[in-house]
């Protein structure tokens, strides 16, 4: 394999990784503010123990993505940088408010309500900044003059493919933490919480993927190298729309106890449909990070630096697998801290 | 403002925003780990509720440090891009490594703060070290490209900017990567010793105190007061190295630093004062004759090299020496002060009276003046270059005509969060006072 097809494969998977971590965080701050106050349900509380210890290290991976962006591709820094200086910028700003706000809210409980809006409501717009940069990347948003590329933000506001992006970043983050935090429930045995989650999973289900398809019908005339590649090659979009099915179906089976939906292969089978989706959409970007001023053979650093960074990445992550099998024992495993009041 | 002025600006009230939360962030596990083995050697439960109340205090403290660096993270890239061209084929394997670093702090993190009940004692303090390990290790990989920046190696760069000869290694173990990893390290360790010391001086201070609260605070404040001593000094005798590197590496710097115009051998030191251009020379300063010498080289006959060997467009801003004072200055002061409060202790045998206790309230807020006066003395040393004699700052910067209303944003950001966690801190620990959970482990 070339190595800058190898580095965008490992860049995309650290992607994938984000976008599933990043939904279960941004989405499970969502839930934990609409049921909040609601005495019916404990999603809120579902939603919030999950919430607690997880926040950093999803938060880490946002930043091993940006690092591994630059590290790999420095020449597409310059652009990069330029053209997603204020979206990028704004995000930065939003994130550490949610951030900072989901943990005062802890520790400060007369000013709880206020903060967890806060934090809930920009965790709804940080999801939607971070897909609207996924336009920008197809063509025809971008500008160069005097060898400098600007972003056309009105062009950009004024259409529709935005704000297609922008619903089906929101409708699928949504999808996957309801489908999640189902499972989590489950997991605490917290059954108003379970039967919340899979109410907003049922309707969430086929409204990102009709999202998802009528996003691809209103992309740029500009992007038609890209539209005219997926419609091509059906097949991985096929196979990925099969596991969605499967999930989905999943959610209506009865499991043992005799409830409705067996959570655990639902989650497993939705995961699935992403990582599909994820690589059959980054296979048909290729080889551009921006079409048609940045592809990944232009930017790609030196063959030394590269193969070092690997071996980094084989280590740090072989050092980390204990930590995060003991990680999910102690937090998505062990009854005391599921269950506790 | 100038695009770059403007860049310079939002990045650099970042990383000073961003720093004294990490500094905390790298000290307070470290002093955490000796309340768990004090605990552990004495069984006073005192040690086990410090433990837990500055664990508490750090999970605040640590969702701003942990949003910030991000925020530093990112806007590298966004702001200095061409910068990090450079920096993505030559050094980018320290920042590679400082996530996973940083990755391991995170999730012990949540593992000791989250399931601390469920843990046995040995795997509680086995998370809090790699917590602290991680901490430490992220500092000095992240320090590590700042060392590289002031003293650049392991590549070879063309007029037109092409990189070759690329030697990871060699750029990684750059001159100046040593003692400045050690300085970085020791210093937060210090700030946060006399951050502690700080808080348990106020506590003290105050007439009402039950004898228990009194004996906790005493504990505590003792715990930071050795601690802070033994790092001052580390800190006092690396700072002597530092200097010594920047006379091999970086003469440039070391004549801003001390505002040393011409090339001398008995070159003196000048303590305080401000360096006039015009009169080449530091006025108002106390100097001491033949010591910069000596400091540079053990010898009063040194050679230290002077600013007008350099041509003047290349000088960094002449107030770098008010910058280095500071650093130096308060460091000196904090030295003293600890070893001093030590003495009266063990020697003089004395409770420390009103005034004493009054000084090490302001170490801990100095100690934090100083770690900024050395980031911007190191940074603003540098100048006009990112990257020592390779790339000028100019052409480091980004062009983007948007800077200006993110630095604006950032500002407001910054300043109105220093404010809410002071707030979000005093009002955790006002409804959880100490003398609630000694009652509480009374009972």
């Amino acid at each position: 394999m070339e190595p800058s097809i190898l580095a965008i494969t490992i860049l995309w998977t650290l992607l994938f990784i984000y976008a599933m971590l990043g939904s279960l965080d941004f989405g499970a701050g969502f839930w934990g503010m609409i049921y909040g106050k609601n005495d019916r349900t404990s999603a809120s509380q579902i939603a919030n123990r999950f919430l607690s210890p997880t926040w950093e290290v999803t938060n880490v991976f946002f930043v091993i993505f940006v690092v591994a962006l630059v590290s790999f591709f420095p020449f597409a820094t310059t652009m990069l940088g330029s053209l997603l200086l204020i979206p990028v910028g704004l995000g930065l700003l939003l994130l550490t408010i949610r951030t900072t706000f989901m943990v005062f809210a802890s520790h400060a409980d007369k000013y709880r309500d206020v903060l967890i809006i806060t934090s809930g409501i920009t965790g709804l717009i940080i999801p939607a900044l971070l897909v609207s940069m996924l336009p920008i990347t197809l063509g025809g948003f971008v500008e160069i003059v005097d060898d400098y590329p600007r972003l056309l933000y009105a062009e950009l506001i004024a259409h529709p493919t935005l704000y297609m992006h922008i619903a089906f970043g929101l409708s699928t983050e949504l999808f996957i933490s309801a489908v999640f935090l189902m499972d989590y429930s489950k997991e605490a045995e917290d059954w108003s919480a379970y039967q919340t989650y899979r109410k907003h999973a049922l309707w969430l289900g086929p409204v990102s993927i009709i999202i998802a398809v009528l996003t691809i019908e209103t992309m740029p005339s500009e992007a038609s190298w890209f539209v005219n590649t997926v419609k091509d090659g059906p097949l991985w979009f096929g196979l990925s729309m099969f596991f969605f099915l499967l999930g989905y179906g999943l959610l209506y089976l009865k499991g043992k106890d005799g409830r409705k939906g067996r959570a655990r292969p639902a989650v497993v089978f939705i995961i699935i449909q992403y990582g599909i989706a994820i690589y059959a959409y980054g296979t048909a970007h290729l080889p551009y990070l921006i079409y048609p001023d940045l592809t990944i053979g232009d930017t790609f650093t030196n063959d030394t630096v590269f193969y070092k960074l690997l071996i980094v990445y084989a280590g740090g992550f072989a050092i980390l697998v204990p930590a995060f099998i003991l990680f999910w024992k102690l937090f998505l495993k062990d009854q005391r801290y599921l269950k506790q009041e | 403002m100038d695009v770059v002025v403007m860049a310079r600006i939002l990045f650099g009230s970042s990383l000073g925003f961003h720093i004294i939360y990490a500094t905390i962030g790298v000290g307070l596990p470290i002093m955490i780990i000796l309340a768990e083995v004090m605990y552990w050697i004495t069984k006073d439960e005192h040690y086990a509720l410090m433990a837990k109340r500055w664990t508490k205090g750090f999970a605040i403290l640590l969702a701003v440090s942990i949003a910030s660096g991000t925020i530093v993270a990112v806007l590298l890239s966004l702001l200095f891009p061409n910068f990090m061209e450079i920096v993505g084929q030559v050094i980018s394997l320290p920042f590679q490594l400082e996530i996973f670093a940083f990755l391991i702090e995170a999730v012990f993190m949540s593992i000791y703060l989250y399931a601390a009940d469920r843990l046995p004692q040995g795997l509680r303090v086995l998370s809090i070290t790699l917590v602290a390990m991680g901490a430490t290790a992220s500092a000095i990989l992240i320090t590590d490209v700042h060392a590289w920046m002031n003293t650049p190696a392991g590549f070879d760069i063309s007029e037109n900017g092409t990189i070759t000869n690329v030697n990871v290694w060699e750029a990684f173990f750059n001159p100046s990567f040593g003692v400045t990893a050690i300085h970085v390290t020791l210093s937060a360790y210090m700030t946060v010793a006399f951050l502690v010391a700080s808080v348990a001086a106020i506590r003290l201070m105050k007439s009402h105190l039950s004898l228990e609260e009194r004996s906790y605070h005493k504990k505590a404040l003792m715990i930071a007061l050795y601690f802070g001593a033994a790092m001052s000094l580390g800190t006092a005798i690396n700072g002597h190295e530092t200097a010594q590197m920047l006379h091999e590496e970086n003469p440039r710097k070391l004549a801003a630093a001390e505002g040393l115009f011409e090339t001398t051998r008995y070159a003196g030191l000048s303590i305080g004062g401000y360096t006039s251009a015009e009169d080449e020379e530091v006025k108002y300063a106390l100097e001491i004759p033949n010591a910069l010498s000596f400091l540079a080289g053990d010898r009063f006959d040194t050679e230290v090299i002077g600013l007008n060997e350099y041509p003047e467009e290349l000088w960094p801003p002449l107030y770098v020496h008010i910058l280095f004072n500071v650093m130096v200055g308060i460091g000196t002061l904090l030295l003293v002060f600890s070893f001093a409060a030590l003495f009266w202790k063990h020697v003089l045998r004395r409770e420390f009276p009103g005034w004493m206790l009054a000084l090490l309230v302001v170490s801990g807020p100095l100690a934090v003046i100083a770690i900024e006066a050395g980031w911007c003395f190191s940074c603003i040393g540098r100048q006009p270059w990112t990257i020592n004699d390779v790339l000028p700052t100019e052409e480091a910067a980004t062009r983007s005509g948007s800077v200006g209303i993110l630095l604006v944003s950032f500002l407001t950001l910054y300043v109105v969060l220093l404010f809410v966690t002071g707030f979000v801190m005093r009002y955790y620990f006002k409804r959880n006072p100490v003398e609630k959970d000694l009652a509480a482990g009374n009972s």
